[in-house]
């Protein structure tokens, strides 16, 4: 197996011209993006450099309590950036407080299920528990962000077939069962179609990055094969969760839909 | 949620088909009390926003109040909301419908008269985006009536029709109510339509409700 080439600072600065070039390019096109361009230029940089210190004495210390407490950071960040994207999300805590506990059970056991499959040792080695926790958190937040933003969304927009289904004496369940459906398939399809693709329209990001850093294809793909799987079983069961946490909350114990129960995020 | 009896377990039998509101608050309605017998007609009159339609959904269970609501007896809380809403049944002013096709919003295997309401029998093949919203209000009155409820609670329920269907619609309603003995709440802003249709005329006024 070969090391990966070492990258010198030299290198990434001449990468980072580029940047600046095309800085140049949108100041002059007055395409109003530059600034936004070179902040988050910067701000990769700098996440990404701090996140390296971070792992680099993570990967060091093996400390369980450590490992725990980057993965608890991680978790509270993916909740908050479920809820920040939705337009109308439920009020109060429950917009954030379904996103995180439905990424928790989901991320956490299919991550922890996957680890029991490579079996590192130990079997929380940070090495492989934070990259596949973060890929698990990071795609099931995609799928919990749009299943539960088309599930609100939806409810606004047909809560008059919603209730006239009420009135007529369908259970709450019944009413909102269509909505509920087409919102977990919403969630799911993004990991479904990243399968469907994977190779052939795409180089996974994970696979590209290991044959990168010398890891033989064979075995990049035998990692990709189980993240892919993984994640979509991870990002597909907090779906399924989410929208049914999340429409539960609609309703009240008298099955009135309660869309008082939520807010509208101002753009 | 505890449990909550079904309205068949709680029915005391000998209780008058009655619907019965006991000091009903909801929006800016408060101390709302009146009863309508099965087989008659109550129209509720009032100026627009004075929570008539607010209150047919607290009757319909559809959105939280205060007081206490009966039909035949059972208290509205002591049933579940599913089966309180199939036998009070409301129609809103707008209606809504999912399916692509007329039939498919009635229940199976029931024989539905289109004729009633002025239709023909073809509609049930119809397309729903290609009725006019005369037909759909028609429409949504026979999807509630297929469904024999006991209490109907109607928003409005000829606002789209022409004068000629207006009094099809009443006549219709009012031999419904009797045949089949169901008490009917009725929003109206005609006075000239409350003349014709009500048992007995309310209005609301300073969010009371007042017979007149």
């Amino acid at each position: 197996m070969m090391g990966a080439i070492e990258l010198p600072a030299w290198k990434l600065a001449i990468v980072a011209s580029l940047v600046l070039m095309l800085g140049v390019l949108s100041h002059c096109l007055r395409l109003g993006i530059g600034k936004s361009l070179i902040i988050a230029g910067g701000r990769t940089f700098v996440q990404l450099s701090l996140v390296g210190l971070i792992l680099e004495s993570l990967f060091a210390s093996t400390s369980p309590l450590w490992i725990a407490l980057v993965a608890l950071v991680m978790l509270l960040f993916a909740g908050r950036e479920v809820m920040a994207r939705q337009k109308r999300r439920l009020a109060g805590w429950w917009a954030y407080g379904i996103g995180t506990g439905v990424m928790f059970v989901s991320s956490f056991s299919v991550t922890i299920f996957a680890l029991a499959v490579i079996g590192p040792t130990p079997w929380y080695s940070p090495q492989y528990a934070i990259p596949l926790l973060g890929m698990m958190l990071g795609n099931t937040m995609t799928g919990v962000a749009l299943c539960l933003d088309r599930l609100t969304e939806t409810a606004w927009q047909q809560r008059g077939v919603i209730e006239s289904r009420l009135m007529l004496g369908e259970t709450a369940d019944s009413a909102i069962g269509d909505i509920r459906r087409e919102a977990m398939r919403s969630g799911m399809m993004p990991a479904i179609n990243a399968m469907a693709a994977a190779g052939i329209v795409s180089l996974p990001g994970m696979m590209t990055g290991q044959i990168l850093a010398g890891t033989s294809p064979l075995l990049a793909v035998k990692y990709q094969i189980l993240i892919m799987l993984t994640v979509t079983v991870g990002s597909g069961f907090g779906t399924v969760l989410a929208v049914v946490a999340g429409s539960h909350r609609l309703f009240d114990d008298r099955q009135r839909l309660r869309l008082d129960r939520l807010v509208t995020e101002r753009r | 949620m505890g449990w909550v009896p079904s309205m068949k377990q709680t029915r005391h039998a000998g209780q008058p088909a009655t619907l019965r509101l006991c000091d009903v608050s909801v929006g800016g309605l408060a101390g709302i009390s009146f009863e309508v017998p099965a087989g008659a007609v109550a129209t509720l009159g009032g100026p627009s926003g004075s929570g008539k339609s607010r209150l047919l959904r607290a009757i319909a269970d559809l959105e939280p109040h205060g007081g206490d609501i009966y039909w035949r007896g059972t208290n509205q809380s002591e049933c579940l909301p599913q089966e309180w809403r199939q036998r009070v049944m409301m129609v809103p002013a707008e209606s809504h419908w999912w399916f692509d096709r007329v039939v498919d919003h009635f229940p199976e295997g029931v024989e539905v008269d289109y004729r009633a309401v002025g239709l023909a029998d073809a509609t049930d093949q119809w397309q729903i985006d290609r009725l006019s919203s005369g037909e759909k209000q028609r429409l949504a009155l026979l999807r509630a009536i297929t469904r024999k409820p006991e209490v109907l609670l109607l928003d409005e329920p000829t606002a789209n029709l022409d004068p000629d269907n207006v009094i099809h619609i009443e006549q219709w309603l009012r031999a419904i109510a009797i045949e089949q003995s169901i008490a009917i709440v009725w929003v109206a802003h005609d006075p000239a339509q409350a003349e014709r249709v009500a048992d007995c005329q309310l209005k609301i006024r300073d969010g009371k409700v007042l017979a007149s």
